[in-house]
């Protein structure tokens, strides 16, 4: 954490933030326990002040001022309580009894209950503090009742210390828990940025790390994550396809030009320039449907047409596509055998899907051999759908399986017919954009392709 | 008929006025879609033939615009979009047909044919005739020169689609989407396959057939030669 980013690093504005909340918190609490201490102290000493002058008036009562006198004498002698004050004074003020010594001229003898510093007789040096009250007596004379309440300030006053220290040990605490807290966590925000900036940079493969403890950052750096491995296939699909693009038009079109070239540096034939042109036109269709088949690729890869998915009858789906096709399965001396089809509802996009069964049952017309049958079957098992294409041609050799789905790869066997290596590349994507699972198997002979998907919510 | 061609490529544009003009048909063009509205608002053609991406306004801007303003003039939108997306939210906003770029004249011509003759067609037809053959829609039969001819239902639509455009070239692609509702490139010859298990159905043993190939283009159901 460089020192000019102090002021503006979250960190630093979190952690004093932190701690003056946490201090005002303190603040309150050791304030209300200070305030509520002293005036229970108060309370305490006005209570005994009370039962003092009870027991003294009950005193004068029954035995006069003389009993009073006495008794004052006895309670202010040394080895009594050393925190009661008396005083009893007469008419003129004079002390008469007690450890006080003289009458102080704020205590107004009206029994209101007063704060005085008085000099006590009994000792040495300043005045202390005293809570009392005072009172005329019938015969003129005056007596005052208190209590020493200089240890208990004493007591407050060190309270009050104690809770000040505590008060800033606290501070301290709250801004460095703050500032660590706050640190640890800014710490994997800037991980974040860290991480987004060397992704700008070009480096699409970086990851957000995670800490796997399942808080909010460690969510939001996972659906970062997330978010991050969609648009590098994106990317990567992108590339792929332009990389697809370039393979397999090049050389068509190579051909192409080749041809137009050759025709315009030979004789002036009208005959040879219309054969060079259709031969052109056949080649473009070549051409096109190639490109046709990429874009094809492209659309069920980027997966925007997931929004277009919708609930669709699968059973009725292979019923028309195989209406469709059996023909020309027929037509190559094949035949099409379309087993048990269960009405199943799938999530579908109608177009793509029909697409792909149509490379399925092209495909294994193209690979059964002759004489051999293409069958078709349907069937709803475990909650899933499961679509099976199979032929009785050579098969696909196991090693190969996985290969055949990437783009553009013929077997060896496949390079004298034709086709441009994308038919099952379709499929593959396809069965990818509707989250189903495609497995070619060794049927024993010829090819099963196993296609299940799972059923659409009902 | 007149044709209203709204294209900005020039190259494309020149291709098509051409063709259409060969053909024997009137046609206007514009450049960007300000100018393709304008003339297009007349309403004075039979049918336009519009490009999707159009400098100033866009092809499906000037589809709407014209749709609101009860223009119900046909339309072929030109696209160079061809994702089935792309073709719904063509025909979603007012289009009658969809053309991906890039496309044969034959294909073109075969297109705008048939959608001005839908334009002018009877809305409800019960029977329809070719030459001595005949359908009926509602019993779902067929008969030729008074015989009967068994067909499939898939057969029957395909049939079905012929005779209403009976006399008009169509194409592989146009049957592809109007029979099958499928709009891929199917890369084999399916629909080859299938007119030629109809054509036996409706031709063998007749003098003259009726279901011709129409070379480089596609098929023609018609009573003349």
């Amino acid at each position: 954490m460089q020192t000019h980013r102090l002021s503006s690093s979250g960190t630093f504005r979190f952690a004093l933030l932190y701690a003056l909340l946490f201090g005002l918190a303190a603040l309150l609490l050791f304030g209300g326990l200070y305030w509520s201490t002293a005036a229970l102290i108060e309370r305490q000493v006005a209570d005994t002040v009370a039962a003092e002058l009870r027991a003294l008036s009950d005193r004068y009562r029954s035995e006069g001022m003389s009993g009073l006198q006495l008794a004052i004498e006895q309670r202010s002698a040394a080895g009594a309580d050393p925190e009661s004050v008396y005083l009893l004074a007469d008419a003129g003020l004079q002390p008469l009894a007690g450890n006080l010594r003289n009458w102080p001229e704020e205590a107004v003898p009206d029994g209101s209950w007063v704060q005085l510093q008085l000099y006590r007789r009994d000792q040495e040096g300043g005045p202390v503090l005293v809570g009392a009250r005072a009172f005329h007596l019938p015969n003129g004379s005056r007596l005052l009742v208190g209590r020493d309440m200089e240890a208990r300030r004493h007591f407050q006053t060190t309270l009050l210390r104690n809770l000040a220290i505590t008060l800033g040990l606290t501070l301290v605490i709250g801004l460095a828990g703050g500032f660590l807290v706050s640190r640890r966590l800014l710490r994997r925000v800037d991980a974040v940025t860290e991480t987004s900036r060397r992704i700008m940079d070009g480096d699409l493969t970086q990851r957000v790390p995670l800490d796997r403890s399942g808080d909010e950052l460690d969510r939001l750096a996972e659906s970062l994550n997330r978010m991050l491995e969609r648009i590098e296939a994106l990317m990567n699909g992108m590339r792929l396809v332009t990389d697809s693009l370039a393979h397999d038009l090049r050389s068509p079109l190579t051909r192409l030009k080749g041809r137009i070239e050759l025709t315009l540096l030979g004789p002036d034939d009208p005959e040879a320039y219309r054969q060079a042109l259709e031969q052109a036109l056949a080649e473009i269709d070549i051409i096109q449907s190639t490109f046709n088949a990429l874009l094809a690729i492209a659309e069920a890869e980027s997966g925007a047409s997931r929004t277009r998915l919708e609930a669709l009858a699968l059973d009725e789906m292979v019923t028309d596509v195989a209406e469709l096709y059996s023909p020309v399965v027929e037509e190559a001396g094949l035949t099409l055998e379309v087993g048990t089809l269960e009405p199943v509802h799938v999530m579908g996009h109608r177009q793509l899907l029909a697409q792909a069964l149509a490379n399925l049952i092209d495909n294994a017309v193209k690979y059964a051999g002759d004489g051999g049958r293409v069958e078709l079957a349907l069937a709803c098992t475990d909650g899933q759908a499961e679509l099976t294409v199979r032929d009785h041609g050579p098969g696909i050799p196991e090693e190969a399986r996985q290969r055949v789905l990437e783009r553009f790869v013929r077997l060896d066997a496949a390079r004298s017919l034709p086709g441009s290596g994308l038919g099952l590349s379709l499929v593959a994507a396809v069965a990818r954009l509707h989250g189903s699972d495609l497995r070619l198997e060794a049927a024993e002979p010829g090819l099963r392709v196993c296609w299940t998907f799972p059923l659409a919510p009902s | 008929m007149r044709v209203l061609v709204v294209e900005d490529d020039e190259k494309t544009a020149d291709y098509m006025v051409k063709g259409l003009s060969e053909a024997g048909h009137v046609v206007d063009r514009a450049g960007d879609g300000h100018e393709g509205l304008f003339l297009a608002s007349e309403g004075a053609y039979d049918a336009i033939v519009l490009d999707r991406m159009l400098p100033k306004l866009d092809g499906l801007g000037v589809l709407q615009a014209l749709r609101a303003a009860k223009v119900e003039t046909p339309v072929l939108i030109l696209s160079a979009l061809a994702q089935v997306d792309d073709r719904v939210a063509g025909l979603r906003a007012g289009g009658d047909d969809y053309l991906t770029k890039p496309f044969a004249f034959s294909e073109l011509m075969a297109r705008l044919e048939v959608l001005v003759r839908r334009s002018n067609a009877p809305a409800v037809e019960t029977r329809l005739t070719v030459g001595d053959l005949e359908m009926d829609l509602l019993a779902r039969r067929v008969t030729r020169a008074g015989r009967g001819i068994d067909l499939q239902p898939r057969e029957f639509r395909l049939l079905e689609y012929l005779m209403r455009h009976a006399g008009q070239t169509v194409t592989r692609t146009m049957l592809l989407e109007a029979v099958w509702d499928y709009h891929f490139d199917p890369q084999t010859n399916v629909i080859d396959v299938h007119i030629s298990r109809l054509r036996q159905k409706i031709d063998k043993g007749f003098e003259r057939p009726l279901l011709h190939t129409v070379r480089g283009a596609g098929y023609a159901l018609r009573a003349d030669a």
